[in-house]
């Protein structure tokens, strides 16, 4: 019988463009507990990344301010926030659209919130302008049963 | 990342060695423009072959690259895409633009 992982992490860190680096891939460190695919793991890092971004760069303005992340393991399932104590968002439905930047001059893309809804099972923003913003990012690891079965026949994922 | 300058085809390859993120990417954007500036190549080619990460920060490198490259009367193409790099830039649209050359 498989045993059930329980875990959680903090990681408290400021608002400097090199943490992006450092926030992605201690998380997808601390994910490799649940035994993703390289894939799962990419799309983790790149939600991740993009959350910080976002800190760095809307929520602080590039100023400085402390940024957390709280990850949990539940069973095959990951559980990511991302916070921050900056200045939150105006209209949350109109910051998720595709391509909606407010910072077309540093080439951003706009596909931020896009690319975390769609990497990860699910995706919630929480915001109060004045306080900060919460992102609560979660994704479910496919279970090690299929990944067997498909060893035993031959097959591998990618 | 690396450039190579082919004069006799006036062509640029960007070969980026990497992690695209907000924060490499500054460095990125600004050796691309310095080259384009300095060559005025006919085709801009960035491979992606030795990318280990990008976010959506290489979507705005992309487009940055394909307007200035463009403005200066050249075109621009994307190499060897990896899973995940593909997985980004088709979710972007911005393959329906820059075409994928081989390289």
């Amino acid at each position: 019988m498989k045993e059930t992982i329980e875990n959680e992490m903090e990681l408290q860190f400021i608002s400097k463009s090199t943490n992006e680096s450092f926030a992605r891939i201690t998380v997808a460190a601390f994910a490799s507990q649940l035994d993703p695919t390289i894939e799962e793991l990419a799309d983790i890092k790149t939600a991740v990344s993009e959350a910080v971004t976002n800190c760095i760069i809307h929520a602080y303005d590039n100023k400085q301010g402390i940024i957390k992340i709280n990850a949990k393991l539940q069973e095959n399932e990951i559980i990511i926030k991302i916070s921050d104590n900056g200045k939150g968002i105006e209209n949350i439905d109109v910051a998720k659209e595709p391509l909606y930047t407010t910072k077309p001059n540093l080439e951003r893309s706009g596909m931020g919130f896009t690319i975390m809804e769609s990497f990860m099972d699910s995706m919630k923003v929480e915001s109060i302008v004045g306080l900060g913003t919460k992102i609560t990012l979660t994704k479910t690891i496919k279970k090690e049963e299929d990944t067997e079965e498909s060893k035993l026949i031959g097959l591998t994922k990618e | 990342m690396e450039s190579k300058f082919y004069e006799e085809n006036k062509l640029l390859v960007f070969k980026i060695k990497d992690e695209i993120d907000d924060c490499s990417v500054q460095k990125i954007r600004r050796k691309a423009d310095y080259e384009i500036e300095r060559y005025m190549p006919k085709k801009v080619v960035f491979d992606f072959d030795s990318v280990t990460f990008m976010d959506s920060a290489g979507i705005g490198l992309i487009i940055g690259r394909y307007k200035f490259a463009n403005m200066l009367g050249g075109k621009l193409e994307v190499a060897n895409l990896t899973q995940s790099v593909r997985k980004i830039f088709e979710m972007s649209g911005i393959l329906k633009l820059i075409p994928v050359t081989e390289i």
